[in-house]
């Protein structure tokens, strides 16, 4: 057998159903790669070593019995996001200091009913706020990728999720677990040459993920293969009656879509997209899926999303707000962390406690939003974002009357060097520019990597689809993913 | 009558109006399932949710909005058939979430009015909204010189805040007010008026003019009055306090302000410039409700729709089962812990073909719902294929016993052990060498051969996954 390490996830599943190998020895192997390898990448920042060997026992016994779910015996990495009982889940702030949850979230919950083998909590931007994952308070994470024009230098796995993306790129784990609310699960797996999929809002219930803005919070998987991210997206969804903004509607077999053909399949190119000084092998990679596509059988329709050039400052004006008031809660009272001196009142507590939970770019963001929800700037900021936030989800249902999926890139660029952009915010921020419009609109979105840039470094292209159509998602960027068979490891790994 | 407040410069009158803050009789919070229990041990009735742990999210209680809904017709008020939550942002040791639930630009509740009745005759009070709101916690700061306590039983429990027009202009109007209200809550049971526990409090908006003119006076907000005689003494020491003030050239600071009941008056407690801004924004945890559908039941269309949305049920299914009250009740009872569409198949296909052959209502089935579980259960953990589970419930129709004691008594279970199947399938094989060559050559048809054999070897107890499984492997 091949190095256990380097199966997808479905041939590991496949693996295990034919019992040539056991979930036990699957896990040992996970656990001893991320005792080599994650000191350097810093991907995992609590390890679960015990959970993950007596889930991996379980399930093996469970297994000779008869009974599989659809994750029986994988490991894989949850993002510090999740609340998973009893183990540390601190969104990567110092606020939530040796914060362990007496609750466990829905989706591990459900992955735990599938099978699931907790490996670790994999690292991330503080909150989620972050596109290059140097705000965690655990530190940065490393992309296992290196630059072969600058191989001295440290590269950014993208954010927020990139311990998840560092993660599974390093192969340390079939499938981890992302969060995207501007585009945290799509950049981060552009970025390490993976498959990251967000799925519409209400697809994955949000009971037991630690908010950052909830109208656009949605997790999902990252996964080195299309087939992957079906199979554990399946796994992860549902409806809650926890979660009164999850949908209640059946979850489609995402597995058994994969392999039909495109057909007639009409794939809209967003003119809008093609941002002034995008990058030439941006909108190369771009062309290239389009022309896969196309061989395939599918149709090509230019469409015009017209409010696309809004959809950034929109973004940065409801997320922030929503942030401000979910974050009130981090207060030292009940939880967390607490910093107090003799004599202090209420008052100097909360300011103290958050003055050294919160990392800089949490503060910036709960600033923006408490300004942009005082009287006298509500009308002017955030009420006129969610008015632009209605126009843009209007112009996708408008394109879609003209085509089936969006292609358009993932990211601007390939991943940067730690330190880039670091000193502007606003520079940072224009990461997000192709994932945030299908934030906005709550539309599933898919990254999958293609090829390779000049610096040899990952690159991708993105596929939005309509509302709980992630069927047609997952049938497109399988037909990308063979033609492009993008089968590049990070050197070393 | 009227009721002025004589001054040295005439007689002035009062402007009254009120805001009633009713905690809504429920078993449960406005947003979690916790207790809403008078007495409880502190901080007993907390749930993660209402204690604002990362992570956790609100529900709707759909009795609570039932009950505004009932108040709200109660007072001859105007029901707004679409409404939301808002969020009201503000720290405070005893609001764990940092801010609190409630309803700002589109209350439940709309305009309304309320008869009063008074010596001198009746009147007719306008009532302006009714919102829905969560209660906060309570800070006890008795316990300790140094820290405050908080308990947190009440955080979380629903309230209508009932918001007057300034419709009143004497104290004996407010208490009026105040009592009627009251009763009627009481009346619709919405709220059970305890005023010793807070259960129903006032804050009076007070202020003064003189009489003729037509302008409202900057007014006064006295917080928290949970007594009629209390209102009343405040009331009329408020308006004393204003007069006093305006005849002496002064003005009156908008403001919030506490009736001290021992001194009998009222003092500062909060200034307008301190007022907070609680940049209020809809709560994005919750969607918009829809007011009136919550006090509805579920309705066939919503029922089928939901069978096929959510459990996965084909449309004809889906209609067949929640064309009558009786099928539905039926089949969620049948389908409580199991899974759906095996439940459904159960009971269209097979259920009710052996109820028309002997012409039985749904109503009428010698096998009871729980008893059509527990068989479900059984196919679905491969205690009995599809098979056997279709002579069991035969059985189960002459006889009446449960599905697990016949399966028990007659020895049915399936066979899931790999060896005796594979013993099974290579005895079949042995003996067919023929019928082997012939599948080898091509005839594919004759693996359902093979699967028959075997099954009548197994006397059909053989779980046909396996059994294709392995038969599949020792063929190819």
């Amino acid at each position: 057998m091949s190095n256990p390490l380097h199966m997808s996830l479905a041939e590991a599943r496949d693996a295990l159903a034919a019992k040539k190998v056991s979930s036990v020895e699957l896990t040992e192997a996970h656990l001893k790669a991320i005792d080599t390898l994650n000191p350097a990448l810093n991907a995992y920042v609590h390890h679960t070593p015990e959970i993950a060997r007596a889930q991996a026992k379980a399930s093996d016994e469970k297994r000779a019995k008869g009974t599989v779910g659809l994750l029986e015996g994988l490991p894989i990495g949850v993002k510090d996001l999740f609340c998973t009982k009893g183990v540390n889940s601190q969104a990567a702030s110092k606020i939530l200091t040796n914060f362990k949850p007496e609750y466990e979230s829905t989706v591990t919950t459900k992955l735990f009913a599938e099978g699931a083998v907790m490996l670790g909590k994999t690292n991330m931007d503080e909150f989620a706020m972050g596109s290059a994952n140097i705000t965690s308070h655990y530190g940065n994470v490393i992309n296992p990728w290196k630059s072969k024009t600058a191989p001295e230098k440290q590269l950014v796995p993208g954010g927020s999720s990139g311990g998840s993306s560092a993660a599974v790129a390093a192969r340390l784990g079939y499938m981890a677990t992302g969060t995207d609310t501007g585009g945290s699960i799509r950049q981060p797996a552009a970025f390490t040459g993976i498959v990251g999929i967000k799925p519409t809002y209400g697809r994955v219930s949000r009971w037991g993920i630690i908010a950052f803005a909830s109208s656009l919070d949605q997790a999902g998987p990252m996964t080195r293969t299309v087939r992957d991210a079906a199979i554990a997206l399946q796994a992860m969804s549902g409806h809650d009656p926890k979660d009164s903004t999850s949908a209640k509607l059946a979850v489609p077999n995402f597995e058994a879509i994969l392999g039909q053909s495109v057909k007639g399949l009409k794939v809209g190119i967003p003119k809008e997209y093609k941002i002034d000084g995008i990058r030439a092998d941006i909108i190369a990679e771009w062309e290239k899926g389009e022309a896969m596509l196309k061989a395939a059988g599918a149709e090509i329709v230019p469409i015009s999303l017209p409010h696309t050039k809004y959809a950034l400052p929109t973004y940065y004006v409801i997320a922030p707000a929503e942030c401000s008031s979910n974050l009130a809660r981090y207060d030292g009272v009940r939880f967390g962390l607490r910093v107090m001196d003799d004599g202090d009142n209420l008052n100097d507590m909360y300011e103290k406690t958050r003055a050294a939970g919160f990392g800089a770019e949490v503060k910036r963001r709960i600033l923006i939003g408490t300004y942009v929800l005082s009287a006298g700037y509500y009308d002017a900021y955030y009420k006129k974002a969610q008015r632009v936030r209605a126009l843009i989800a209007q112009d996708f249902k408008d394109a879609f009357t003209k085509c089936d999926v969006i292609l358009t890139p993932t990211a601007p660029s390939d991943a940067f060097a730690i330190g880039d952009n670091q000193d502007d915010p606003i520079a940072m921020y224009l990461n997000d520019a192709f994932t945030i419009p299908a934030s906005l609109a709550g539309l599933p979105g898919i990254a999958i990597p293609t090829g390779l840039s000049a610096a040899g470094l990952p690159l991708g292209l993105q596929l939005i689809g309509r509302m709980f159509d992630e069927e047609t998602v997952f049938k497109a960027a399988h037909v990308i993913e063979q033609a492009a068979s993008f089968n590049h490891v990070p050197e070393g790994y | 009558m009227t009721y002025l407040v004589k001054g040295q410069t005439g007689d002035w009158e009062l402007v009254i109006g009120l805001e009633v803050h009713a905690q809504i009789t429920s078993n449960s919070k406005l947003f979690s399932g916790s207790p809403v229990q008078f007495g409880s041990e502190t901080n007993a009735n907390v749930s993660f949710v209402d204690a604002a742990m990362p992570g956790m999210l609100p529900v709707i209680n759909a009795h609570c909005i039932e009950q505004a809904v009932r108040t709200g017709l109660g007072i001859n008020a105007q029901i707004n058939l679409t409404s939301y939550f808002d969020r009201k942002n503000y720290f405070y040791a005893d609001l764990p979430q940092g801010y609190q639930i409630s309803q700002y630009l589109d209350p439940i509740v709309g305009k309304g009015e309320m008869i009063i009745d008074l010596p001198s005759g009746s009147r007719t009070i306008g009532i302006t909204r009714l919102h829905i709101e969560q209660d906060a916690g309570k800070s006890m700061h008795e316990h300790s010189p140094k820290y405050s306590y908080i308990d947190l039983n009440r955080a979380g429990v629903a309230l209508m805040e009932i918001v007057s027009e300034p419709d009143m202009r004497t104290p004996e109007e407010a208490a009026a007010y105040f009592k009627k209200l009251r009763t009627i809550l009481l009346y619709l049971g919405t709220c059970d008026g305890d005023l010793e526990k807070g259960n129903m409090r006032a804050d009076v908006n007070v202020s003064v003019r003189k009489v003729g003119d037509t302008k409202l006076g900057t007014r006064c907000e006295i917080k928290n009055l949970n007594s009629v005689r209390f209102m009343t003494k405040a009331i009329e020491f408020e308006a004393r306090r204003q007069v006093e003030i305006l005849e002496s050239g002064g003005s009156i600071d908008q403001e919030t302000r506490l009736f001290d009941t021992e001194k009998g008056e009222t003092r500062t407690m909060r200034s307008k410039e301190d007022a907070h801004d609680y940049r209020y924004f809809p709560d994005p945890d919750l969607l918009p409700f829809d007011s009136i559908r919550k006090t509805l039941p579920e309705l066939p269309d919503q029922k089928k729709q939901r069978y096929i949305d959510t459990l996965g049920l084909s449309p004809y299914d889906a209609g067949v089962i929640s064309s009558e009250k009786e099928i539905a009740d039926y089949y969620e009872a049948v389908a409580k812990g199991h899974d759906a569409k095996i439940a459904s198949n159960w009971l269209t296909a097979e259920l009710f073909g052996r109820l028309n052959k002997q012409g039985l209502e749904i109503t009428e089935s010698p096998v009871s719902a729980e008893a059509l579980g527990e068989l479900v259960g059984l196919i679905e953990n491969n205690t009995i294929n599809g098979k056997i589970a279709k002579e069991v419930l035969d059985k189960m129709f002459e006889t009446g016993k449960p599905a697990k004691q016949i399966v028990d008594e007659e020895g049915l279970t399936q066979v899931t052990d790999l060896g005796a199947i594979e013993k099974a399938i290579d005895e079949v094989i042995a003996a067919n060498q023929d019928k082997v060559a012939e599948y080898k050559s091509g005839k594919e048809k004759m693996f359902g051969f093979f699967v028959g054999q075997v099954m009548k070897s197994t006397g059909g107890k053989a779980n046909p996954a396996i059994l294709n499984d392995i038969l599949k492997k020792k063929l190819s």
